[in-house]
């Protein structure tokens, strides 16, 4: 039915796109690793990474992948910020409030993104847009796109970058401390509030990477963030919550799902793929590949 | 029967006094008319576009002396805010009932205006529709509905046959025909239509590929294309996924015989050809148009683009829209709601910038309404088919 | 008086005023406004009999809605059934689905966060599935032709919906009633507080949940029902959008989990809110939105246990590292 070509296609297609994915989950494993709680306004903060990558292209003409080492601690501050002042102290600890306190920032941020940059859809041009990397053998060549093979490769490396900090640091280890037990840990003299804003920080700086990544094959506008939004918790309940290889290999394999289910089922019906497995990891396992079993 | 001791109506009439406009001295009354869109949410650009087009309309009726028949009352618009959702939009439709507007033109999208011309119809408030393609808005035998321009049985009808004319005066080069529709009303209404026609012409319609809003990449989808290897590539989706569909088919170097589509969310949209000329160029689309031959048209594109908008096809259906509407109260001779109906009912409004030529309503559908072909030539989008419209020869097909 | 003595006066005091309000205004604007605070409220009791009194926060209780919709939609259209009888039919539709993912769901031990997520994912399954398939109307969706008459269950003016939601909203209050009274719904708060001191006791954890998700599924369903009835037009981002799921949980949160009046308080309030900032600001598209995004926030900040405020607990199974 496929030719050998087509399904290499779909497979690398499915790998790229689901390093996307991988990224955005990245951040969303953390701070649902670390604080438990459901980040609503994940895909609003995508959003605002998006906005700040564009605005820095348009007005200062800074190219996305220079842009890195701003985007990135920029979106560290925001977040850290975020969880400080906002979500620490309107939800007082309380795991139903901090749901409604991140879906109100992400109902604030959405609309202020329609008042300062309008509605309507936003892209960028680069010299890279719509360059193609030959891959595979002669019989069976496929076009890849090359910002999407960045992005690939973006993925690894935040990936290994987050695993080194958390294994290897003081703050990791603050972190992992955290997680585990939280009473202990602030007994032990560690700063529970700084390494919670550490943690959602570094969720954050987690997108403004993503959005770098992103940007040069996609759009931004403000609703961008609510199609990523889905597809993010989904890898991150595969990977195991709080895993960050889970979250990788998560987000290549959803990718694939996507690609070979649109291929087979269609692209509309294919989308089902994603969600029957999202069940069934939930059903059946549901701390993940890597998760650590409760 | 509408009683205005209640708070809450006190409350909304006196936020929306505080948008209007003072009138100095008014001998005149002024006429009130209620623009409502989706000026927030998902559909957000649309609609302000919209808006924007109705508010210069109103500008400029009131310019060239209001509503003569009624001693030069100006037209005061009451705005409203439909949230991209039906329930915001009937509690708009509500307010702008008992704020006494005379009539309202909205509301873009298909789904709200179901809902906003059914909750008018309850005060047989007159509605002219201004874009909502889908035929059931004109078909459900509302009394109040209006609807200015076609719906997509007329466009898609319209596209197949101009793609039959194309084909044959080009030595019938195409036969195989691809669709690309995107999942919900408007694309899966207009590629049932399609399959339905193209065979009955000819065209072998290969595949017909439904994909998810929004859908994050096409590869897939450029994919199949490529393997499919079909004449004609016909894309019936919105915006953003059009825009992403035709960048990844000029990335993977697929170039059909043509890029026919119907309705194209970016196929004529001026905003497509400036950033993105190079994928743009050739596509051929069935789309709301204005009269090219028409100058007002282009000094009111001139107008837009000077505020450093896109002159997209949301400007000019509301602002024709709104023409039509001072023309019929205008005839009517009233703000009277029954006589606007009956105006509209009985409208032959012909001094307006789209190509219907004499406007003649059949159960609220303009039997004149029809979209035009255009193709995107030398970074422009210039009208190809009628002939009576015409301002470039077609190039069909892209590539022999 | 005893507190089922009590919680049935309230509610009769508040069915007789609110039903009263059609013969003091015939303004549509208020007949609207109270027809929509309505329909808020019993979405969020609805989610409140599975969230506040069940303690399982599910993310995805626009399966139930959609479903009920749905059901009410093709009942008429391609069954030909009077719309009177196909809502308490729809209802129970939802209430089967209900059941379904509960006992899907609590067999395979899923709580807290895992099991808000498995709803999401159902929710999300039924909106791409009925994208598909053609009995759904697919991506076309679903239109009632429009055919006044009160035995269509289409009523001429807004009155008659107000009357036929307020009844609704009834039903959700007896049965929330009825949680707070019956030794059923002792067991689910029980359940709620601490599973294995239950399950200790001799209640069964599973068999309580998922009558809790029928119950819960069964109110959701009714009001996909209205929703076709008022706007008579159904199509999967409308049935299954996560827009009312999210409106159904806020409503609650805020209101008060668990209590009686908080879903409708919570709701009241939060409708008021958009209705307002859509009003006043409305010129300035976004401005309402982030002011109604603040005052979410402010109003967490500053009510933690949501405006009922009476009962307060923090689900023992949502964290887990506590």
């Amino acid at each position: 039915m496929f030719d050998a070509s087509i399904l290499l296609s779909a497979l690398l297609n499915g790998l790229t796109t689901g390093a996307v994915y991988a990224l955005i989950a990245l951040g969303l494993t953390l701070i649902y690793g670390v604080l438990h709680i459901i980040n609503f306004a994940h895909g609003a903060s995508l959003m605002m990474a998006l906005y700040g990558v564009y605005a820095l292209k348009e007005r200062w003409g800074i190219d996305p992948y220079v842009a890195l080492p701003l985007m990135v601690p920029a979106m560290f501050v925001l977040g850290y910020a975020m969880q400080r002042i906002v979500i620490n102290r309107a939800s007082h600890g309380k795991d139903e409030n901090i749901l409604l306190v991140t879906l109100g920032l992400s109902i604030v941020m959405e609309n202020m993104a329609l008042l300062f940059f309008k509605s309507d859809t936003r892209t960028i041009d680069t010299a890279y847009t719509l360059t193609t990397v030959a891959i595979g053998p002669e019989s069976a060549q496929v076009m890849v796109s090359l910002p999407k093979l960045v992005a690939f490769a973006g993925a690894l490396v935040v990936s290994a970058l987050l695993i080194v900090i958390l294994q290897r640091t003081d703050l990791g280890r603050a972190i992992r401390a955290v997680a585990k037990e939280k009473q202990g840990a602030r007994l032990m003299g560690i700063d529970v509030e700084h390494v919670y804003a550490m943690c959602f920080g570094l969720g954050l700086a987690c997108l403004g990477a993503a959005a770098c990544f992103l940007l040069p094959a996609y759009y931004v506008n403000p609703q961008v963030g609510n199609g990523f939004v889905l597809v993010a918790f989904t890898v991150v309940v595969l990977g195991g919550m709080g895993s960050f290889a889970g979250a990788l290999l998560g987000g290549l394999l959803i990718g694939v799902v996507e690609s070979f289910g649109g291929l087979f089922l269609g692209e509309s019906l294919g989308q089902v793929g994603i969600f029957v497995i999202f069940i069934g990891v939930l059903l059946l396992r549901p701390e993940g590949f890597f998760g650590a079993k409760t | 029967m509408t009683t205005r001791r209640h708070f809450m109506s006190q409350t909304a009439a006196a936020a929306s006094a505080m948008s209007f406009p003072l009138i100095a001295g008014a001998q005149a009354k002024s006429v009130k008319v209620g623009v409502l869109h989706p000026v927030t949410g998902a559909l957000a650009y649309s609609g302000q576009q919209c808006r924007m087009g109705a508010l210069m309309a109103i500008e400029d009726i009131n310019k060239a002396g209001g509503i003569k028949s009624l001693g030069g009352a100006k037209i005061e618009a009451m705005l409203g805010d439909a949230q991209s959702s039906p329930q915001a939009g009937t509690a708009e439709i509500e307010k702008m009932n008992e704020a006494g507007v005379c009539a309202v033109v909205g509301a873009f999208a298909s789904a709200i205006c179901l809902a906003t011309t059914q909750a008018a119809a309850k005060y047989n408030l007159p509605h002219v529709v201004d874009v909502g393609v889908a035929d059931q808005i004109v078909e459900r035998g509302l009394k109040n509905t209006f609807r200015f321009g076609p719906g997509y049985k007329k466009c898609a009808e319209v596209a197949v046959a101009n793609l039959h004319v194309l084909n044959t005066a080009a030595g019938k080069p195409a036969r195989t025909v691809m669709i690309i529709h995107e999942e919900s009303l408007f694309g899966t209404g207009t590629a049932n239509l399609l399959s339905k026609e193209l065979p009955g012409y000819g065209y072998d319609v290969k595949e017909v590929i439904k994909h998810a809003n929004p859908t994050r990449d096409f590869n897939n989808i450029a994919l199949r294309i490529k393997q499919v290897n079909p004449d004609i590539v016909i894309p019936a989706n919105y915006y953003n996924e059009y825009a992403l569909l035709v960048r990844t088919m000029q990335q993977q170097k697929i170039s059909p015989k043509a890029i026919y589509s119907v309705l194209g969310g970016a196929a004529s949209s001026y905003k497509f050809v400036k950033e993105f000329p190079e994928a743009a160029n050739g596509i051929i689309d069935c789309n709301h148009w204005f009269n090219p031959r028409d100058k007002r048209s282009l000094e009111l594109k001139k107008r837009v683009e000077a505020q450093g908008q896109f002159f997209s096809y949301e400007v000019f259906m509301t602002y024709t829209a709104m023409t039509l509407l001072a023309d019929a109260i205008d005839r009517a001779k009233s703000t009277d709601r029954a006589a606007i109906i009956d105006a509209l009912n009985k409208s032959t409004f012909s001094n307006h910038i789209m190509p219907y030529g004499t406007t003649q309503f059949v159960n609220g559908q303009n039997m004149g309404a029809q979209p035009l072909m255009t193709q995107v030539v030398k970074g422009d989008i210039k009208v190809i088919v009628p002939r009576d419209y015409r301002e470039v020869e077609p190039i069909f097909p892209l590539n022999a | 008086m005893t507190q089922l003595r009590k919680d049935i006066f309230s509610i009769a005091l508040f069915v007789w005023t609110v039903a009263a309000i059609p013969f003091f205004t015939h303004s549509g604007v208020v007949l609207n406004f109270v027809m929509m605070a309505l329909f808020a409220c019993l979405i969020a009791q609805a989610w409140n009999v599975l969230g506040g009194f069940g303690g399982q926060f599910s993310f995805g209780h626009a399966l139930f809605f959609g479903t009920g919709a749905y059901f009410q939609a093709i009942a008429q259209l391609s069954w030909g059934w009077n719309p009177w009888l196909a809502m308490p039919a729809a209802m129970v539709m939802a209430a089967l689905v209900g059941a379904w993912v509960g006992a899907l769901s609590f067999r395979y031990g899923l709580k807290g966060s895992y099991f808000a997520l498995v709803t999401l994912a159902f929710a999300e399954v039924f909106r791409i599935v009925s994208l598909s398939v053609p009995f759904t109307g697919a991506g076309v969706g679903l239109m009632l032709p429009l055919k006044e008459s009160v035995g269509n269950m289409q009523f001429g003016s807004r009155s008659g919906f107000v009357w036929l939601i307020l009844g609704l909203v009834t039903l959700a209050l007896c049965v929330t009633a009825y949680l707070r009274n019956s030794r059923f719904g002792a067991y689910l708060q029980a359940v709620r507080d601490n599973e294995d001191a239950a399950r200790a006791v001799g209640v069964n954890p599973f068999h309580v949940k998922t009558w809790a998700t029928v119950l819960s599924g069964g109110l959701m369903g009714s009001a996909g029902a209205f929703y076709v009835q008022v706007f008579q037009y159904i199509d999967p981002g409308i049935g299954f959008g996560s827009h009312t799921s999210v409106e159904a949980l806020v409503g609650a949160i805020v209101g008060g989990l668990g209590t009686l009046w908080g879903p409708v308080l919570g709701a009241l309030a939060l409708h008021l809110l958009a209705d307002l900032t859509r009003n006043l600001f409305g010129q300035m598209p976004g401005i309402n939105m982030i002011i109604y995004g603040v005052v979410l926030i402010v109003i967490v900040m500053f009510l933690p246990r949501g405006i009922a405020g009476l009962s307060t607990y923090t689900p023992k199974s949502w964290r887990r590292n506590d």
